[in-house]
């Protein structure tokens, strides 16, 4: 909007997201000072990371979980927010139904108090995740300070192989340039192999984009993101779509364009991916060995060493055929219909591991539906496995979703931290292909292994 | 938002040499169920500071008496991860006022800002002279001159200019808060809100 000398840039807020942890201290903020929310239309709420995935009709059992959801609640009540809560027929993760209700649209300025904000990016947006303190600022006056980024290009190319899905793709990246290698960038992905991907699979890329550090990503609109809008509920047969879309065709980065980073990478080269440490740079081709020192540089020795002991590995092991004790699908990552459809497409007639305990979550009410109605339910149910209601669960163990100490948890999550999944708990990131040949042996399993025909999965 | 005045700060230093430490370990989420900014500080790195069957880990930093202050000398890429401004309450509740790192999170750098914890970037070198000092001297004492940018080791008399934006540098001084400042726009937003179809 403006430049400030010497100071940080002032941003006006399109789309502002909120849920029930982030936003509580925002709105005391407000009360404190005198003031109500400038723009509630612009605002969307919904209760998502401190929910139980059990019994979602009950009262919510733990008491400051409860409170936490109810001052979202009486919040949006009194401001008049629109908030999609607990049972409402719309209700799952902000960053699932911002872009399924048709909230999030191309153009737009989007933030939450919530780093996977980054995910809206697929849709051409500049999508951010912010503090409390910015969540204040946006309720205040629909605008927040940002320091320009400096920016950065990856650019894929080629052919995919089999068993590699979007997943595996920014696990790939992640685990080239680093945990932090794009602190202080906002990234654009472009090349053949993103623009191949559908918007399921481009909001994995945008959303892990936090995960180097980033402070959002994106990717340009076109023909696949216009198709995605123009088949929502909300949008379809909307007059002025048409128009909105030949603008937003325009939103595409000048061919002279500078970035102060520009990366290429090779889309055949990658295989699917797991992580054997406690961050997601730490990450490997799933038959690959852990090595002996961080290759990329990025940590000391001793910090290497202390997550692969905080993990039970040593350097220099394969981790194929390593036994797992849980298996968790779901987040903001890879809770979206297409997620539980790969999942399905490896457990279709087989059986869940008997020494293994699944987590399956969707990531919305519509995701849970829509699982129900192309029998995907009914098919996990028969391989023994139980769906819950939507949240975010195990990704972050707010709930009583915990991985228990020293367990091993193939995830489709976003997040390798120590204790992420619960104290303790041991996370290994993967794709849902991957999650699935887990489930289905027991232990960390190539997902090759079980697709036969060309991947159709992307 | 919290108004913070930071102006010169002499203190000892906490060392936590530790890379990558991200806003999970700051502090967990299965303790973010507040609703108010207060208390954080008890569960400040709570995994570490305490063991699994919940007594304090004689190991950790924190539960060692050497050490003490004001100021937590870090590791490179500090608070990343989680979005989460606990994380930053925490820290100052516990009592921090500064942290020095090599190299923040964004996330984390612009809710320290905003809470006036001051994020001090320091060289690599430096950092890692610094924190073998704290290390082995507990009881160093360092002095941070926010008005001229400076960190000072204050018994080897080593000082290093620290970067931080302007008008950040402005707020923390005065004590004075974003939303003051963006209060102070409300014409100006009305006015862009106005130029431009807002979606709603």
């Amino acid at each position: 909007m403006r430049s400030i000398e010497a100071g940080p840039d002032v941003l006006y807020i399109d789309r502002h997201y909120i849920h029930e942890v982030t936003s509580p201290q925002a709105f005391n903020g407000l009360k404190e000072r005198g003031i109500v929310v400038f723009r509630p239309g612009n605002t969307i709420a919904t209760a998502d990371h401190n929910i139980p995935t059990k019994n979602q009709h009950l009262p919510i059992r733990d008491q400051l979980s409860r409170n936490q959801v109810e001052r979202l609640s009486e919040n949006c009540r009194k401001y008049g927010i629109k908030l999609f809560g607990l049972n409402d027929p719309k209700n799952g993760i902000v960053h699932v139904i911002g872009p399924e209700l048709g909230y999030t649209l191309p153009d737009m300025t989007i933030v939450c108090g919530d780093s996977h904000t980054s995910t809206h990016g697929a849709f051409g947006t500049i999508a951010l995740g912010i503090g409390t303190s910015e969540v204040e600022m946006v309720l205040a006056t629909q605008c927040i300070l940002q320091p320009k980024p400096k920016k950065m290009r990856i650019t894929l190319d080629g052919r995919l192989h089999k068993g590699v899905i979007s997943k595996d793709i920014i696990m790939y990246i992640i685990s080239e340039i680093s945990a932090s290698g794009a602190t202080g960038y906002f990234v654009e992905y472009c090349g053949s192999a993103i623009r191949n991907l559908s918007m399921e699979g481009r909001m994995t890329i945008c959303n892990m984009s936090i995960e180097m550090g980033a402070r959002g990503g994106l990717i340009a609109p076109d023909e696949t993101t216009f198709e995605y809008l123009r088949n929502l509920p909300s949008i379809k047969g909307k007059k002025d779509i048409s128009s909105s879309i030949n603008e937003w065709k325009n939103l595409t980065t000048d061919p002279d364009a500078k970035f102060d980073r520009d990366l290429k990478f090779d889309a055949s080269l990658i295989k699917p991916m797991i992580t054997y440490g406690t961050n997601p740079g730490m990450g490997m081709a799933i038959d690959g060995s852990i090595p002996l020192s961080d290759e990329k540089g990025s940590t000391t020795s001793s910090s290497f060493l202390k997550s692969l002991d905080y993990m039970g590995f040593k350097p220099g092991i394969k981790l194929l055929g390593h036994p797992i004790d849980y298996v968790f699908i779901g987040s903001c990552t890879n809770g979206r219909i297409e997620d539980f459809r790969a999942f399905a497409q490896i457990i279709k007639g087989r059986k869940k591991a008997e020494n293994v305990t699944a987590l399956i979550v969707p990531g919305s009410k519509k995701v849970e539906e829509q699982m129900i109605s192309e029998g995907l339910t009914e098919l996990y149910k028969n391989a023994g496995f139980e769906v819950r209601q939507p949240g975010c669960s195990s990704c972050l163990a707010m709930n009583e979703d915990k991985i228990p100490l020293g367990k091993y948890a193939v995830s489709t999550s976003n997040r390798n931290f120590e204790g992420r999944q619960g104290p303790g708990a041991r996370t290994l990131l993967a794709s849902p292909l991957t999650a699935a040949a887990a489930a289905i042996t027991g232990m960390i399993t190539d997902p090759r292994d079980f697709i036969t025909e060309e991947n159709t999965v992307k | 938002m919290l108004k913070v005045k930071f102006d010169i700060l002499e203190s000892t230093c906490v060392p936590l040499p530790f890379e990558n430490v991200d806003t999970d370990q700051i502090i967990p989420a299965r303790f973010l169920s507040a609703t108010s900014r207060e208390g954080f500080g008890d569960n400040l790195f709570r995994d570490w500071r305490y063991t699994k069957s919940g007594e304090k880990n004689r190991e950790f930093v924190l539960n060692n008496p050497d050490f003490s202050g004001e100021v937590l000398v870090a590791g490179k890429n500090f608070g990343s991860g989680s979005s989460r401004e606990h994380a930053v309450w925490a820290i100052f509740d516990y009592g921090f006022r500064a942290v020095v790192s090599s190299f923040f999170a964004d996330i984390f750098m612009n809710n320290a800002l905003n809470n006036g914890l001051l994020p001090i970037v320091i060289s690599d070198d430096f950092l890692k002279k610094l924190s073998t000092l704290v290390q082995n001297k507990p009881g160093t004492k360092v002095k941070i001159d926010l008005e001229k940018q400076t960190f000072t080791i204050l018994s080897t008399g080593d000082s290093i200019k620290f970067a931080i934006n302007p008008y950040k540098k402005e707020c923390l001084l005065k004590g004075l808060d974003d939303i003051d400042f963006l209060l102070s726009m409300k014409d100006q937003i009305i006015s862009y809100e106005n130029n431009k179809s807002v979606v709603k």
